[in-house]
């Protein structure tokens, strides 16, 4: 699946990242907690969350996760942009609350990492 | 090990100041990865001492961090003269958290900062006495 099949399944937008949108992403992890989204490592995941502050970029930076959905419409601020775009990572926002947002894409085939060991 | 191949880097992480929190672990990440040291090693280091700053942030009125890099080891020395760990089993043990209900707010204090700082490292030593402060200190090893 790519950034863009996510934005068309989430009917989201972006806030950043619009060139990376065929990129390929092969994991998912939902969670508005960031050191259980720490504990996740796989390559090329997306991050859904409705936290939404500086702290979700940092740890997506540290994760190399390649694109964040902000669900329930959040908004990231100018701070949060400049550092996405710094640093590579694409944003999307989604009406869609987290639950129904993780569900359509497990729907289309996105899969979680494996059980937290 | 010669001198000559260690590279040693030295942070001050600020108190108090949740939005730079970070900066350190992103500088030595961007440092690794120029040094051509492999993605999931970074990675790893990244993450582990993303956890540890963070927990500066929260817990310690931030502290200096500092970063030794051979060919065959990165070492991370976290040092804080905050209030101390009591019970550092307990604080070892995944989901227990002292953190305060505003830090669970902004992402953090889930009890997860610890356990994954043994996850992603090769050896984790954690000593604190209250009162005086806590030093942690974390290998990872490079792999090929």
């Amino acid at each position: 699946m790519t950034i863009e099949d996510i934005r068309v399944i989430l009917g989201g937008k972006y806030f950043v990242g619009e060139e990376w949108k065929d990129k390929e992403v092969h994991t998912a992890c939902g969670s508005d907690m960031m050191s259980d989204v720490l504990a996740f490592m796989k390559d090329q995941s997306v991050l859904l969350t409705g936290l939404c502050n500086l702290q979700v970029i940092r740890t997506c930076e540290m994760m190399d996760i390649i694109c964040i959905v902000f669900v329930r419409g959040k908004i990231p601020d100018e701070a949060m942009i400049e550092m996405a775009k710094e640093k590579d990572i694409a944003i999307l926002t989604s009406g869609h609350r987290m639950f129904s947002a993780c569900g359509l894409l497990y729907e289309n085939g996105l899969r979680g990492g494996p059980d937290y060991r | 090990m010669s001198s000559e191949n260690t590279i040693v880097m030295t942070y001050e992480v600020p108190a108090d100041d949740f939005t730079r929190a970070g900066e350190a672990s992103s500088s030595v990440k961007s440092k690794l990865k120029k040094m051509g040291v492999n993605p999931e090693t970074v990675r790893k280091v990244s993450i582990a001492m993303y956890e540890g700053e963070i927990n500066m942030v929260i817990h310690a009125f931030g502290g200096k961090i500092d970063v030794i890099i051979t060919p065959e080891e990165i070492k991370m020395v976290l040092m804080d003269q905050g209030p101390g760990i009591e019970n550092i089993e307990l604080a070892m043990q995944a989901g227990y958290s002292t953190a305060p209900d505003n830090i669970r707010s902004l992402g953090f204090g889930a009890g997860m900062g610890l356990p994954n700082m043994k996850k992603y490292t090769d050896e984790l030593i954690v000593e604190s006495v209250i009162g005086v402060g806590t030093t942690v200190t974390m290998k990872v090893m490079i792999s090929e």
